[in-house]
């Protein structure tokens, strides 16, 4: 096919077959059609009557006041600094522009603007109280814990150990309360358990190391 | 959706919504589904902004949102509705057909719920009697019951309906709530299916509502301030028992009825005055019993028929057989015979009527922008399915080479295809047969895009001629509200004709040449969004029978 090139005929069958012949083919394009081409047939008229009127008035009327609207948002533009003499007519226009408010039960929630400074504050105030309420309570525990093992760690009898795992169920018991409580406070639920579990865990595995010794 | 359709979304949402939501709307369609975050982050809004908008067009019912797809607690996506966004463009269809069913007052109630996406029963009757009462004689004002009561006409035949209770609203709220709830429960928000409206069994209940007064003009100096100052406080305390059930106009509703105005119309101007209105019966009569997707109504028989004609219409038994016959016969296919029990059992073929509606409609588009000759070729086509070039030139008897020439500019149009069938496996020209041929669907489908294309030009040329003349429209504006407030005011005639003058002989020309290309373009928008209408219903009814 590429070697027959220049001025050959670039098909291998006879074109008249197919009903091309001489002239008929159209004529080659150069260049793009033009953006607006001549249209051969005019465009029929719109239709006109009093339905269409009214559905025309309709039209513009809608978008007059979907743009009144509070629904209207536009990007916050500089007002000019001047206040024309005309502007305040047509501020009757838009005085009605009432607020909106939407029902938020239909709505996610993170759409709901932010109040930043009220809210921020008492949070994270109460979340310091707690915190160091939780902080002493663990620290007498520890303590205790540390005041018992001291107790329990020179020389250590069978009754003693018994004693000592009776002391660990307790403090598991313990323990539980203090997941319910962090159950029903969620807020600062990272930083309690970090503190729980370390400590608790810890303490635990101690006990079993000194049971496991003695028995 | 394809680039023409958001294209149109846009302008559409920047003319009503302003730019703010066209650009996070514009968004959402190119990119789908997106949480809060993502969108604040490609946009380049302020997360202000970003709420806002996204408010609005769930709002609107323009975008809907649900909880993550990943699971539990990701956050909250948005999806923005196409389809529902164009509807914008019918809504002065939808207005003014609830006017010439249910008056002013149907009127005023769809207009006020379009504007708003949803409302309270007891605030859209408020804010309609209020309006109602605007446009009343000094003295006389609206009853709310009788708004109301014309809102329950408008849910009663199913134009409006309730919102659908937010399933998912609160992403926070359905997460905390999820863990404590069953494990069927909490597996049920990840089927990520929007729930239609209708499947609530509430949805066209009229809840009891304890609303007494009339309607209040409004006053246009200070005390009317101070009135709409009490209301508010009033507003604040007063309750109507519908808090937290809100309406939406029910789109599909609206487009059944123009589906059934179309069909009656259509064949109005195909037979004669009685046979449509014989059609109207039969489509009233099964307006209930037929589902919207249906494809044809539930028969009827030639005797229920003759009951249910009304009354005025003096039409003999003979005579409505013989008109029945003649419906049966039309090869538009509007009426269908199904049995033959109780003289005849009769239905309407709601989507063969659709479909040769369509294809009237790409006929008298080729006719209209080619001539009827191409038309010709067009409708030759249709009919035969398949012909090859020669045969074409023979059946519609067009000189070859003129027929040639018209036939290339419609598959050039991609109005016409070109299909090849070789007669050996090497695909020969000279071994082929190239068979012509036109596929209703895919061309439908192409016009429509084209209905879009053209609503957005439209827009833009309007937006462009508006925007040429705009120190011309706001001198007029700001004159007609001088001339207001001192008519207003009880200045003289002369006064105010002194005012009238400072619009030149010349601008008042301008302006009158601009408003009346604005009133053109407007009103194209209206009457292409028909043939829009229609495009779209035949799509969607070809689709519904398919799967």
């Amino acid at each position: 096919m590429a070697g027959k090139g220049r001025g050959v005929a670039a098909f291998t069958f006879n074109i008249e077959a197919l009903g091309i012949g001489r002239g008929s083919m159209p004529e080659a394009r150069v260049g793009p059609s033009p953006l607006f081409p001549n249209t051969d047939f005019k465009p029929v008229p719109l239709k006109a009557g009093e339905d269409e009127d009214y559905m025309l008035a309709l039209k513009q009327e809608m978008r007059g006041a979907m743009q009144r609207l509070p629904h209207n948002i536009k990007f916050e533009s500089n007002k000019s600094e001047v206040e024309r003499y005309t502007e305040k007519y047509l501020k009757y226009s838009q005085m009605e522009d009432e607020q909106w408010i939407p029902d938020w039960n239909l709505f996610p929630k993170e759409l709901m603007p932010q109040k930043k400074k009220p809210h921020a504050k008492p949070g994270t105030k109460r979340k310091t109280v707690k915190l160091s309420r939780k902080e002493t309570e663990d620290m007498l525990n520890k303590l205790d814990e540390l005041s018992k093992k001291d107790d329990g760690n020179p020389e250590k009898s069978d009754d003693e150990a018994e004693k000592k795992k009776g002391n660990a169920d307790e403090e598991e018991d313990v323990e539980e309360e203090e997941y319910d409580e962090e159950d029903i406070e969620e807020e600062n639920d990272y930083i309690e358990s970090y503190f729980d579990n370390g400590e608790d865990f810890a303490a635990g595995s101690d006990d079993n190391m000194d049971g496991e010794a003695t028995y | 959706m394809t680039s023409q359709e958001v294209r149109l979304c846009g302008l559409l949402l920047r003319e009503h919504f302003g730019d703010v939501v066209e650009k996070v709307g514009t968004h959402l369609l190119k990119s789908g589904a997106q949480n809060l975050r993502t969108i604040i982050h490609e946009t380049g809004i302020s997360l202000d902004l970003v709420k806002k908008s996204l408010c609005v067009l769930v709002q609107h019912g323009a975008c809907v949102f649900s909880p993550g797809r990943k699971g539990r607690g990701s956050p909250t996506e948005y999806v923005a509705s196409c389809d529902r966004i164009l509807r914008i463009l019918r809504y002065p269809r939808y207005i003014y057909t609830a006017k010439t069913l249910y008056g002013d007052t149907g009127e005023l109630i769809i207009e006020e719920l379009l504007q708003r996406g949803h409302m309270t029963l007891s605030n859209t009757v408020k804010t309609v009697a209020d309006r109602l009462t605007q446009n009343m004689e000094e003295g006389h004002s609206m009853d709310y019951s009788e708004v109301s009561s014309a809102f329950s006409k408008l849910v009663e035949t199913h134009f409006l309906q309730r919102c659908p209770p937010p399933a998912g609203a609160g992403s926070k709220d359905s997460t905390t709530e999820a863990t404590n709830a069953t494990p069927d429960a909490s597996a049920a928000p990840v089927s990520t299916a929007q729930p239609t409206p209708e499947s609530f069994p509430d949805c066209y209940k009229m809840p009891h509502v304890t609303l007494v007064g009339r309607g209040k003009r409004q006053l246009s100096t200070e005390d009317g301030e101070e009135q709409r100052n009490a209301k508010k406080a009033r507003l604040a305390i007063e309750t109507h028992g519908d808090e937290g059930i809100y309406w939406q106009v029910n789109l599909e509703r609206f487009h059944l009825h123009f589906r059934d105005q179309t069909i009656i119309s259509a064949v109005a101007n195909k037979l004669d005055q009685t046979s449509s209105e014989i059609v109207r019966t039969m489509l009233r009569m099964s307006e209930v019993t037929t589902s919207p997707a249906a494809t044809c109504t539930k028969p009827l028989s030639a005797n229920e028929i003759f009951r249910s004609l009304p009354s005025g219409y003096n039409i003999p038994r003979p005579i409505l057989d013989q008109y029945l016959t003649l419906l049966v016969d039309d090869p538009m296919e509007f009426v269908g015979k199904a049995g033959e029990s109780g003289g005849g059992m009769f239905v309407v073929n709601l989507d063969r009527a659709l479909a040769n509606l369509a294809r009237a409609t790409l006929e008298s588009v080729v006719q209209e922008r080619f001539g009827s000759r191409s038309a010709r070729i067009f409708r030759l086509l249709l009919r035969k399915r398949h012909l090859e070039q020669k045969q074409v030139e023979d059946f519609a008897m067009i000189p070859a080479k003129e027929a040639k020439e018209m036939l290339y500019t419609l598959l050039s149009q991609n109005l016409v295809q070109l299909q090849e069938i070789p007669k050996t496996a090497d695909f020969a020209p000279s071994r082929t047969f190239y068979l012509y041929t036109v596929n209703q669907l895919p061309t439908a489908r192409m016009l429509l895009q084209n209905c879009y294309k053209t609503v957005a030009n439209l827009i833009e040329r309007r937006l462009f001629e508006s925007k040429e003349s705009k120190r011309l429209l706001e001198k007029s504006q700001r004159i007609e509200a001088i001339l207001a407030s001192l008519q207003a005011s009880g200045a003289e005639p002369e006064q105010l004709t002194e005012v009238e003058e400072m619009i030149t002989a010349p601008e008042k020309q301008q302006l009158d040449a601009l408003r009346l290309h604005i009133n053109k373009l407007d009103s194209a928008e209206n009457q292409v969004d028909e043939t829009i209408f229609l495009l779209e219903s035949y799509i969607n009814s070809t689709a519904s029978s398919t799967s």
